[in-house]
């Protein structure tokens, strides 16, 4: 086990932060709203709150909390069919542990196990494998959860039922792609966002090639990060720098894990497997073309949305929840009428504050550092009225 | 209560059957036999023979003899649930003898007797059930805490996940001993007395999910003399808790609240075994929320602070004793982390359970 100390040495951030002081000091004149540098990935948001590294940068720099955590943006509707698959007395249903407290409409993964559906948490598709083996009287479906990065272990999971003739084996799969979404958010009108630290994990699988529209076409910096404090700092130097020097380049940070290239090995097992779906709808940012994937008709066998009848039902978010704008960085999680009150991790109605990864449950949780004022909301959550 | 004794355990009078039926909780012969054989056996033991009353539904105490060493009596009751039932470092039973003394010994208390009660599923196997009985009563043994009553219950298979154990104590405060949740005052020191996580980890471990390299052992301990020792070198303590559900960051929310303080605590004072450390990055877990089986946290106030860290740190339990913050006037009710860079954020209570990431 590899331990992760020489990425958190304060003195080290020291003195990246100062480097960063630096370049904003020299980019704040003549500027009118801060740079929002978007983390994509939920992870990221995850560490910018664990280490309270928002608290440490200068007013004119800003993180806006992407689309990048699987679970948050998983449409309502989606649990639902979830949940109605789980409740069939002949299926075990076996999760990811942050995605079995999502709300659907009618109920959680959560409350359908207190209901008696047989929901189980693992750590890796092979143990929902495992599962089978071990009940082949039952019919064992893996919610199949996560873009490129958790996409290869699906994959190969599926690839590996198959070898083994394990038939009582399927997947639903909710797998999304990062790059058309990327896409989709540059193409939204008014997007106030100048630049990008890519995920790292993504990136593991995909390389950093496919990012390169997002500077060419759209003239933005992305740099691809790994998910320690010192990696995010970095990087966002990294992005600073390219906005000083009026470039926009794709960069790699993250390069001790990143290959350029990606891995042709999991791209090959995913390739073998999926197919792209014509559309696939996010929560909070509406359908997006080309976003999702599906198991390809040779592995119809090990596909849950063809071995049982999925409702495929749709359901709209409420309408005063505002993950989308949050989603997309228009507006802080504050800043949405629910938040900290209709709701909270204990009561989410949006997923955005389920699962660790949200942007609202890091904000509620960890407690937001900018926010200015606890009375510039109604309804702030204990956590922030602190901060004030 | 005497000392007790180190009798060996008595061999059974009958054979056992390998499994619990529901015969074993029906009151008739069977039951007897079990009790018997697996636990009166066992938890003699821990007592003093002349004491003992085992086939009898109450122990009796001499008022007297408690009354001589304090001024209040100290009363808990815990439920344990575990899987599974044997995990590095413990097992079910030396958990519900450790945690009911740690519930006692945390209110100042010094533990003097344990009862015991145990829900079986039909089925389990005796020899497990043996294993448990022993451990118990080799835990209170080496605590100085006899286990002097109980109960045993039989449900159908199904009806509870093999093994259920209830565990209650009493104890007495010594006169002069105020510990209390809703005491602690600004400039107060926070201290543990030793690395977090530890059970936590072990026991997601030991559920075999993730083939680790490392064995991560439980840190299940009684505290009740590590408390004596600190209590002694601190009189003035305000505050105890053992950190079990929840970690010492439930223990602090609730101690931030109950106080109507702030707590500030640094992530570069936290103690947390490397293992443990990379076991949590890789699930993306909190140290601070992995319960414990043999941590305390301690308010002391600031003059006491050294002496009652090198009282800790001089006994086996406490050796990695450090004081991990102060309680603060700002931020009343919450409990804030000055990160390793000097950032800060919030240190909430958790929802339910910490849920592995999916990446």
């Amino acid at each position: 086990m590899r331990y992760v100390d020489e990425f958190r040495d304060p003195a080290l951030a020291a003195a990246l932060i100062r480097e960063i002081e630096g370049v904003a000091h020299r980019l704040e004149r003549g500027r009118d709203r801060p740079f929002a540098v978007m983390e994509v990935c939920g992870g990221h948001t995850h560490a910018i709150f664990r280490y309270g590294l928002e608290g440490l940068l200068p007013d004119i720099i800003e993180f806006v909390h992407g689309p990048g955590c699987p679970v948050c943006v998983l449409p309502m509707g989606r649990v639902d069919d979830c949940v109605a698959i789980a409740e069939r007395p002949e299926v075990i249903f076996a999760t990811f542990g942050d995605a079995i407290r999502v709300p659907g409409s009618r109920k959680s993964l959560l409350a359908a196990k207190a209901d008696g559906a047989d929901v189980r948490t693992i750590y890796s598709p092979l143990d929902a494998l495992a599962l089978a083996r071990r009940h082949p009287d039952r019919e064992v479906v893996f919610f199949g959860l996560g873009f490129e990065t958790t996409m290869p272990s699906t994959a190969l999971t599926v690839l590996r039922a198959e070898r083994e003739g394990v038939t009582n084996f399927s997947v639903f799969c909710n797998h999304i792609t990062i790059i058309p979404t990327l896409r989709a958010l540059l193409e939204t009108q008014d997007l106030g966002i100048d630049g990008f630290i890519g995920p790292g994990h993504v990136s593991m699988v995909i390389g950093t090639e496919p990012y390169r529209f997002i500077a060419e076409e759209f003239g933005k910096p992305l740099v691809v990060a790994g998910f320690e404090p010192l990696d995010l700092l970095q990087a966002l130097l990294m992005v600073l720098r390219q906005i000083e020097g009026g470039t926009a380049r794709i960069e790699n940070q993250y390069a001790r894990v990143v290959p350029d290239r990606g891995n042709p090995q999991a791209m090959d097992a995913v390739e073998r497997v999926f197919e792209t779906r014509p559309v696939f709808e996010w929560r909070g940012l509406g359908s997006i073309e080309r976003s999702g994937v599906r198991l390809r008709e040779a592995f119809a066998r090990f596909d849950a949305e063809r071995r049982f009848a999925v409702p495929e039902i749709s359901v709209a978010d409420p309408d005063a929840c505002r993950c989308g704008e949050v989603l997309t960085g228009k507006v802080k999680p504050w800043a949405c009428p629910m938040f900290g009150t209709a709701c909270t991790p204990e009561m989410p109605l949006g997923a955005l504050m389920v699962s660790s990864e949200g942007s609202c449950a890091a904000y509620y949780q960890y407690g937001g550092v900018r926010q200015p004022h606890a009375d510039a909301t109604p309804h702030a959550p204990k956590s922030l009225e602190a901060t004030a | 209560m005497n000392a007790p004794t180190s009798a060996p355990l008595r061999a059974p009078r009958r054979a056992l059957p390998q499994t619990i039926t529901l015969a074993h909780g029906g009151g008739g012969t069977a039951m007897r036999d079990l009790i018997e054989v697996v636990f009166v056996s066992a938890f003699a033991t821990t007592r003093d023979q002349d004491a003992a009353a085992p086939l009898e539904d109450q122990a009796r105490f001499d008022l007297a003899a408690l009354a001589a060493s304090g001024d209040r009596l100290a009363f808990t009751t815990d439920s344990f649930v575990v899987d599974p039932l044997f995990f590095p470092g413990g097992d079910i039973g030396k958990l519900a003898v450790c945690g009911t003394i740690n519930d006692i010994a945390v209110g100042g208390a010094r533990p003097v007797a344990l009862s015991c009660a145990m829900i079986l599923e039909e089925g389990l196997p005796v020899e497990i059930l043996r294993r448990v009985a022993v451990s118990m009563a080799e835990t209170a043994r080496a605590a100085g805490v006899p286990i002097v009553t109980g109960d045993t219950k039989v449900v159908a298979r199904g009806a509870c996940d093999k093994l259920f154990i209830t565990t209650t104590g009493i104890g007495v405060v010594r006169t002069g001993i105020e510990i209390g949740i809703g005491r602690a005052r600004p400039g107060d020191v926070v201290l543990v007395n030793g690395l977090l996580g530890d059970h936590g980890a072990a026991i997601l471990d030991a559920r075999g999910d993730l083939h680790l390299d490392h064995t991560i052992e439980s840190d299940c301990a009684p505290l009740h003399d590590l408390v004596a020792v600190l209590i002694t070198a601190a009189p003035g303590v305000r505050s105890l808790r053992d950190a079990t559900r929840g970690g010492v960051s439930a223990v602090l929310n609730e101690l931030a609240e109950a106080s109507g303080v702030g707590v500030r605590i640094r992530e570069l004072d936290l103690p947390v075994r490397p293992e443990v450390h990379g076991f949590c990055e890789i699930l993306g877990l909190d140290p601070l929320y992995l319960a414990n089986e043999g941590k305390l946290v301690a308010v002391v106030p600031a003059d006491e602070a050294a002496a009652a860290l090198a009282a800790l740190r001089a006994h086996p339990l406490g050796r990695e004793a450090v004081a991990i913050g102060e309680v603060v006037a700002t931020r009343p009710g919450r409990v804030v982390m000055e990160t390793r860079f000097g950032g800060e954020r919030i240190v909430d209570m958790l929802v339910g359970d910490q849920l592995p990431r999916i990446c």
